[in-house]
């Protein structure tokens, strides 16, 4: 049962709330990426990803598939598997600690359901989405394979061989997103290493391009929608989602400051404040 | 000691490719790719009889490692092929967060490793693959010395769970194992037994190996050759049973000094059995462009050189 746009947004708001405070605990942690991508996520983890955590194995087989391209956005991830059920809430709290399996980065040596590959080193995941994506072909299943990349990991080389990889083997049941906040740790994307109209770089890769917003639930399940109607026409699909680093919390919102830090004790407190609380509790 | 015949000079690489055609008839889990070398791998016949499950993934090295930890997670056994440097050094941060740390089933298929690539030179040249594969985790690091055994290996390899790294040569080498000898992997292979001394060696140092001990045979020196064809796991017991017997050992190896059979073998006697080791290897060099027989000999790589360190090590109980 697909969630509305209300409880999406109760969702987000609690998801939101649990990487501040698994950052914050752990002293350590990447919240702005994962705020700006908890929208999106939350509606392909809710409403668009066929996947059923009881019956869950690394080899995907007879579900979608989702590979966290730009590993370091674990908080996000890991709220969304424990909310939708692949693990105790509660386990969150052990976000970054000794014997965790809530790595840093997430790994699929400690047996964390959810997890289908390990990932941090920036640029690989696609790749690894191309090739699980080929192999559901070969199968002649016909699941969804997703990947999140971040603009700033899209300076990568290797993100630019796997899109004329999944181009040239007409990888359809391939939908890739950028959560595009222009930010990365340095700064501005376009100061660092500035990488021109992304939409025309994938374009002229042969792949089917949407362009959408981030934080609209509208426009994401619109473009969700469109990349799923695109299968069958032979081109991956990349959905580039316009997106604010931090978003949700004033002094964290549009500012790299928080992509590799976190706020100190006084501030999680008013940053909690201002998202509010929601029925479906801390952990 | 034993006679081995060679039955015909063949490259490795071809038994790579016959092996990897028996695999994927074997099991239609098996693909292969690689980075615009299908026929440098041998894997011609495999593309042919397989059209669907041969990938090829252009000049991007990198990528091709990362599609095929893709593809094993969905259950498929993919062999991802290039040459030995292209598949290491180029790809060694891909390998180990989506095969090693990623811990899925990939075999890389290492061709045209060492010196004996020949006339390309040192860019295509790696003698250092060893090292850095034995470094990661996990990894299996195998390193046949024939054609069937590299087409024994490589059903080996196909039929292990985990991420493992294949060595294999581009030049014509004597043919000169059992055809029909199963591949144990993590198994030393007693090529000779002998008494004075032992000579651990492989890949193509195994042959010269041989031709060493029938020289110093030949001198009154009884050699022991022993084919360490899985350099990881090592097998340490048949490293410590055989330096007990022979006090003093060689160890050689198309690879340079630092991280390869050599430093492997030493440890495991250091700890365990300490013995006089000697080293025949590529030393602290690159290589450069020449015939496969005259770099191992420029390079101290062949029989003769592995005779010599014999007597040192002798020399030394």
């Amino acid at each position: 049962m697909a969630k509305s746009f209300e409880e999406l947004q109760t969702i987000a708001t609690q998801v939101r709330r649990d990487i501040l405070r698994m950052v914050c605990m752990a002293k350590s942690g990447h919240p702005g990426g994962s705020m700006s991508s908890t929208d999106i996520l939350t509606v392909l983890y809710f409403n668009e990803m066929k996947h059923n955590p009881a019956t869950w194995t690394r080899d995907g087989k007879g579900q979608d598939m989702f590979i966290l391209s730009a590993g370091h956005m674990t908080p996000v991830y890991y709220s969304l598997l424990a909310r939708t059920g692949y693990f105790p809430v509660s386990e969150l709290a052990t976000f970054r600690q000794m014997g965790t399996r809530l790595q840093g980065h997430p790994s699929v040596r400690k047996n964390l359901p959810g997890i289908f590959q390990a990932s941090g080193s920036l640029g690989q995941g696609l790749s690894a989405a191309a090739g699980a994506a080929l192999g559901k072909k070969l199968d002649g299943e016909d699941n969804f394979v997703y990947c999140l990349c971040g603009d700033g990991e899209s300076e990568e080389g290797q993100i630019w061989e796997a899109g004329m990889f999944a181009a040239h083997h007409k990888l359809d049941n391939l939908i890739a997103m950028t959560d595009w906040n222009g930010k990365q740790i340095d700064g501005n994307v376009d100061d660092v290493a500035g990488m021109g109209d992304l939409a025309a770089k994938w374009e002229a890769w042969n792949w089917n391009v949407i362009v959408a917003e981030g934080h609209d639930f509208e426009s994401i399940t619109k473009a969700f929608e469109l990349a799923k109607a695109a299968k069958g026409g032979g081109k991956p699909t990349m959905i580039l989602f316009k997106t604010e680093m931090g978003h949700g919390v004033d002094f964290m919102a549009g500012t790299h400051k928080y992509h590799g830090s976190v706020p100190k004790p006084e501030q999680l407190e008013d940053a909690l404040k201002q998202l509010g609380e929601t029925p479906l509790g801390d952990f | 000691m034993k006679k081995y015949i060679d039955s015909g000079k063949k490259d490795t690489r071809s038994g790579f490719g016959a092996g990897l055609l028996e695999a994927g008839k074997a099991n239609k889990n098996v693909v292969a790719l690689t980075a615009d070398l299908k026929g440098s791998l041998k894997m011609d016949a495999f593309a042919a009889e397989f059209p669907e499950r041969f990938i090829q993934c252009g000049i991007a090295e990198a990528n091709m490692i990362g599609a095929a930890a893709g593809l094993a997670l969905t259950g498929k056994v993919p062999f991802v092929g290039s040459f030995a440097e292209f598949v290491t050094g180029r790809v060694y941060d891909q390998i180990r967060q989506e095969l090693s740390y990623g811990n899925t089933n990939v075999k890389i298929a290492s061709s045209h490793a060492g010196i004996t690539l020949g006339e390309d030179g040192a860019t295509h040249q790696t003698m250092e693959d060893i090292a850095l594969m034995r470094a990661l985790p996990g990894m299996v690091v195998i390193n046949p010395c024939d054609y069937n055994q590299t087409l024994q290996a490589t059903l080996a390899a196909a039929k292990y769970v985990g991420p493992v790294y294949l060595r294999f040569g581009r030049p014509s080498v004597p043919n000169f194992t059992d055809e029909n000898e199963p591949f144990v992997i993590g198994k030393a292979i007693v090529m000779n037994e002998g008494k004075d001394v032992t000579l651990f060696a492989t890949g193509h140092t195994v042959w010269e190996a041989l031709q060493a001990a029938e020289a110093l045979e030949a001198e009154g020196i009884s050699a022991e050759v022993i084919d360490i064809a899985t350099i990881k796991p090592l097998d340490e017991d048949a490293i410590i049973a055989s330096a007990s017997k022979t006090g003093c050992v060689v160890v050689a190896e198309e690879h340079n000094a630092f991280g390869g059979l050599g430093e492997a073998v030493a440890g495991v006697l250091a700890a365990k059995k300490p013995t006089p080791v000697e080293f025949v290897n590529g030393g602290d060099r690159f290589g450069q462009s020449g015939t496969p027989a005259a770099l191992m000999q420029a390079y101290g790589l062949d029989a003769q050189h592995i005779a010599e360190a014999a007597h040192k090590a002798i020399a030394r109980k």
